[in-house]
């Protein structure tokens, strides 16, 4: 469970996040959509502390940011930024194996579950896992850096547009192939689960793309200048009234 | 000839001894300049300064120091550890600026605490750089490690002071020639390990 209280983070005399007040439950799968600017990556720092609110706080399993030990915390969130950024001077397999090893795994079960999970992105380990990521293209890089994110299987993930970068064949195969390890990764969905959409997972998901958010996430969070606008089920979102979700519609 | 393999024997010694000091308080110092940019400017203009010391003046001022100056191989040394500082320092620094703000995020974002940012990301992303200063500190403190020999440090310079006091060409060829070979090997070693480290690294 993830809680903003009246969360603002201020930099610079310009409020990136203005009193964002939000729960998103255990096992949610939600998309923050918003024009650029608008403070969704912003947002999505937050959940892992790498950036702290100027104002009001923020609770992870219903402690706040500070009773949690950041390190620890964030072994157990999964994190796909905008770019891929992997660590140039790690192999393939070794990337992937970062969260695995900070949390003292045996070598035998990171390996297996290495390859299972970039068999699935289509990464097989044997041809790849000895390569470094100057050697990828920029979408499997992009799947590595999602194969790293997810591998421990995080309680909760957090995306940042992970596919914005790659051109739209490939585009929209990963978003299949990410729906296919979300789904694997979470056991069943709490048991009475409203939302066909849940797992086992917690999953916020940010993105410009409604088309995307709505194929990805049970409800979408809109945000506009530092301020959630919208926050509607998936399903009632293309009839949603608010001028903002029009243009989205729209465009 | 066989002073002229135990003086280069000396040179070699005085010189390896300092550029270890050198890496061991310069890395951390390159290091500690990172994570604290104020006090870490102050330090780096400290050995800006010590740099522009002639290396002459510097062995001068360091015979009537207690402990640390007189006369002999340690003050050559303690002259050599202050002139290999800078590079090594200022190489480790820009090393670890030059980590990608995304790849350090990621890590944070991971769960690597800042030391294990440090050990396993930002210093082996740094190594070719910090080669660099390294090679570039040992080049120098061979070239300066022959002026030692004017406080009684030893090595290649005595033969070319010796030549100097003797106005003979020849004695002082011997003491330069190989001080100039050595700095090249050196120069060349150090190009292969930098390489070694920017392959390894992923890059080339
Ligand atoms: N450290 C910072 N200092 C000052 N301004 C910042 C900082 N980080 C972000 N901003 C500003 O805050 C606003 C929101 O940034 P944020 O990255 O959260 O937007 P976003 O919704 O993710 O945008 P995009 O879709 O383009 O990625 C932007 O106007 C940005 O310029
Ligand atoms: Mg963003």
């Amino acid at each position: 469970m993830i809680e903003y209280r009246d969360v603002s983070v201020v930099r610079g005399g310009n409020a990136i996040l203005d009193r964002v007040s939000l729960r998103i439950e255990k096992g949610e799968h939600v998309a923050f959509l918003g024009r650029s600017g608008a403070g969704k990556t912003t947002a999505l720092k937050v959940i892992n502390g790498l950036v702290g609110p100027s104002a009001g706080e923020i609770l992870v399993d219903g402690a706040p940011m500070a009773r949690h030990e950041l390190p620890r915390l964030r072994r157990r969130i999964g994190y796909v930024m905008q770019q891929p950024a992997l660590f140039p001077h790690r192999t393939v397999f070794d990337n992937v194996a970062t969260v695995p090893r900070l949390l003292e795994w045996p070598e035998e079960k990171t390996r297996a579950e290495a390859e299972r999970l970039l068999a699935q992105l289509e990464l097989p380990l044997a041809t790849f896992g000895a390569r470094f990521p100057r050697m990828l293209s920029g979408g499997q890089q992009q799947r590595v850096a999602i194969a790293r994110a997810l591998i421990a299987a995080p309680e909760i993930v957090l995306c940042d547009e992970p596919f914005s970068a790659l051109d739209p064949i490939i585009r929209a195969e990963m978003q299949s192939l990410f729906d296919g390890v979300v789904r694997a990764s979470g056991a069943p969905p709490p048991t009475g689960a409203p939302e066909a959409r849940t797992t086992r997972t917690t999953l916020v998901f940010v993105t410009h793309d409604v088309r995307e958010a709505l194929r990805i996430a049970g409800r979408v969070i809109v945000f506009d200048a530092g301020r959630v606008v919208v926050d509607t089920p998936a399903d009632a979102f293309m009839s949603h009234q608010h001028p903002l979700v029009r243009r989205f519609v729209e465009a | 000839m066989s002073d002229l393999v135990r003086l280069t024997g000396e040179h070699l010694l005085i010189v390896s001894i300092a550029v270890v000091i050198a890496i061991a308080a310069g890395v951390p110092l390159g290091t500690f300049a990172h994570r604290r940019r104020r006090l870490g400017g102050i330090a780096l203009r400290i050995t800006d300064v010590v740099q522009t010391i002639p290396s002459l003046a510097m062995f001068g001022f360091l015979i009537p120091l207690p402990l640390l100056g007189g006369i002999g191989p340690r003050p050559a040394i303690v002259a050599l550890v202050l002139y290999s500082l800078l590079p090594i320092v200022r190489s480790t620094l820009v090393g670890l600026e030059r980590v990608d703000a995304h790849v350090r995020e990621a890590a944070t974002a991971m769960g690597m605490t800042d030391r294990q940012l440090l050990w396993n990301i930002e210093l082996p992303l740094a190594t070719p750089a910090i080669v660099a200063g390294i090679r570039i500190a040992t080049v120098t403190a061979i070239g300066v490690a022959t002026i030692a020999a004017a406080i009684g440090g030893g090595g290649l310079g005595t033969l070319i002071f010796r030549g100097v006091s003797m106005v003979d060409s020849r004695l002082i060829l011997q003491g330069a020639v190989p001080a100039a070979l050595l700095a090249i090997a050196a120069d060349a070693l150090l190009t292969q390990v930098e390489h070694y480290f920017a392959k390894r690294r992923g890059e080339s």
